[in-house]
């Protein structure tokens, strides 16, 4: 079907009218791709190509040197690499299980549930999506060091927890579940827990998923918490080791193990991203603030 | 102190408050409520604790004096005074700083991430995840983790991939101090963050242009939309308003959060005179370096009013017009 303006949103095959887009789309996507790629470059450089002038985009004699370099490298107390990669991964995990569920539980009573502060709560949450974390690192210190939680993982788990967005996401997302199917459960003797577990939770996958996603990167990419409410290295994540690694050393020679530390960092986001960039699409068509 | 005598009637009151919010929500639990409370407290706990418990503390303290170690002064307005008369830092660089490249990365970053998201919801699938995937995966990991990369991309020295690319071209005769003379680090820095600003937003942008519907843009043409532009006004965008909400206020938010990449790229704070310091940079400064944690929460009060009103400001154009015929 065709319109005077040739509109065709959503088309599911090529046409001829598509190749103005392209020729718009691809340079500038590939141009955004650049960095990313030579970031790949970088990380299996071997110094001599590194050191090399003028330095070649692409790589020659690939080589692992700049990981095994990495991984025999040690924090200023001499605590081994993967010590950090391992906080990160616990940490990591931590944030992404448990904020998936906590706020699909939250979801589910702010969505089905009845009561009078319902409206007002979700209101007060949708209003601090626009909340600024990086504002309030002081007094969020005072309250961490008050709780007694400091130089701990905790201070990484705790303070990212709450995730505004992700609490609205998937209360959207649970507002399509039918409450027919609900009042169907609860006649049959349901109750909330089970409800939850074998009704909601089964549905809203794709919500749960895209909170998963957002929680995994703020949690792995998360270099503010190491810097000022932990200062023992043992409890220190690794993309804070690598933030060190891009202050310490501005030399050419040092940036191949950064740039396979920041691969390190950035392939599980991607991995991740890819399998499940569906299920946060379909997530993301219910993500209208009305 | 005179401060005390009035806090007395004030903390009946909050006592009261809380007196009777308890009774509330106990009656509430009589009420068979018990597993609503359950599964919202934990979220509620964390919420309170890390996200409006902080902002209390910060509006607290920023009208005290306080140095992390003795105990905090009352002293008024004195804070917010200072800021804004006497620092002039703030007011003559880190604010208008701020505000500046809030600007550019915000709605800028906003009004590209519409345009690419348009562009994509209009070819084929199989090619739009691919590039979409592209455009999206530079948000995936923060600009302070991306650091590495910029900093051998901006290299000072020749070395530096930009600068012996344009020594190559004869652009430039000799290298350029990008990440630390002022009139460079600025632009470096909005470019870096635009480059990773196409986030969350972008991807509902994406979903709400597919999901509209085809019969829409049909009807328009019968009634006489004859342009692109013009579609895009009246049907585009007022069929996608909640998504393009969501998309601003994920816009703004990110221009405020990015705000350490100057520090990031130039590895100093306070940054070359000034050029690329922000409001969040500024707080750490105050709040880290100098330990004047009032000050500091005083500017992190500010930032929270600013981030405020440039959502205010720039969600009210979706909000404004907002129909009846929304669920």
């Amino acid at each position: 079907m065709r319109n005077n303006t040739g509109t065709k949103f959503n088309p599911k095959r090529f046409t001829k009218d598509q190749i103005k887009f392209y020729i718009i789309i691809v340079p500038l996507a590939a141009f955004m791709a650049l960095p990313i790629i030579y970031l790949f470059v970088s990380a299996f450089k071997p110094l001599d190509e590194l050191l090399e002038f003028p330095p070649k985009f692409f790589v020659r004699n690939p080589t692992f040197g700049n990981f095994v370099d990495l991984f025999q490298r040690s924090g200023s107390t001499g605590l081994p690499i993967y010590r950090y990669l391992i906080n990160s991964i616990i940490v990591t995990l931590a944030v992404t299980a448990l904020s998936v569920l906590i706020s699909s539980m939250a979801g589910y009573i702010l969505s089905k549930k009845k009561f009078k502060l319902k409206s007002v709560l979700f209101e007060i949450n949708t209003l601090s999506m626009m909340f600024v974390s990086c504002a309030v690192i002081i007094p969020r210190f005072l309250i961490i060091s008050k709780i007694g939680i400091i130089n701990t993982l905790w201070a990484h788990i705790l303070p990212l927890l709450a995730i505004p967005v992700g609490l609205f996401l998937v209360k959207q997302f649970i507002d399509e579940v039918p409450n027919e199917l609900i009042e169907a459960a609860k006649m049959d003797g349901a109750g909330d827990f089970f409800i939850y577990t074998k009704i909601i939770l089964p549905l809203i996958k794709p919500a749960l998923v895209t909170v998963a996603i957002l929680a995994f990167q703020t949690a792995w990419n998360n270099t503010e918490t190491s810097n000022l409410y932990v200062n023992q290295e043992e409890f220190q994540t690794f993309a804070y080791y690598l933030s060190t690694l891009t202050n310490a050393s501005n030399s050419i020679s040092g940036a191949g193990v950064s740039a396979a530390a920041a691969l390190i960092i950035f392939v599980p986001n991607l991995v991740i991203f890819i399998f499940l960039q569906s299920k946060v699409m379909d997530t993301m068509s219910h993500s209208g603030i009305k | 102190m005179e401060n005390s005598v009035e806090k007395q009637p004030f903390l009946k009151k909050v006592k009261k408050f809380f007196q009777n919010m308890g009774d509330k929500i106990s009656q509430w639990m009589d009420k068979g409520n018990r597993t609503s409370i359950i599964f919202l407290f934990p979220y509620v706990l964390m919420f309170i604790v890390f996200i409006v418990l902080p902002i209390i503390v910060a509006i607290i303290f920023s009208f005290t004096y306080y140095n992390g170690i003795s105990k905090p002064e009352f002293v008024g307005l004195d804070n917010y005074v200072y800021l804004f008369t006497q620092d002039s830092d703030f007011m003559k660089t880190i604010l208008p700083n701020t505000l500046v490249f809030a600007l550019v990365v915000g709605p800028g970053g906003y009004v590209l991430s519409f345009i690419l998201a348009w562009i994509l919801s209009q070819i084929q699938k199989g090619a739009r995840t691919v590039l979409a995937l592209i455009i999206y995966s530079p948000s995936m990991t923060s600009g302070v983790a991306m650091t590495v990369l910029w900093k051998i991309i901006f290299s000072g020295d020749e070395q530096g991939y930009l600068n012996s690319i344009l020594l190559n071209m004869s652009i430039i005769t000799e290298p350029v101090q990008w990440l630390q003379s002022p009139e460079y680090l600025m632009p470096v820095m909005m470019m870096v963050t635009l480059w990773s600003s196409m986030g969350i937003g972008f991807l509902a942008m994406l979903s709400g242009l597919l999901n509209v519907d085809q019969e829409q843009y049909e009807a328009a043409a019968i009634d006489g939309v004859r342009n692109r532009v013009q579609e895009i006004f009246y049907i585009t965008i007022p069929n996608m308003k909640s998504q393009m909400l969501f998309g601003a206020v994920m816009a703004i938010v990110g221009a405020f959060s990015s705000g350490a990449i100057g520090v990031q790229l130039s590895g100093s704070n306070p940054t070359p005179q000034n050029a690329g310091q922000l409001v969040v940079n500024h707080i750490d400064d105050y709040g880290v370096l100098r330990k004047e944690l009032g000050m500091s929460a005083a500017l992190s009060v500010i930032l929270l009013i600013i981030v405020y009103i440039f959502n205010r400001i720039f969600t009210s154009v979706f909000r404004e017009k907002k129909g009846g015929k929304k669920r």
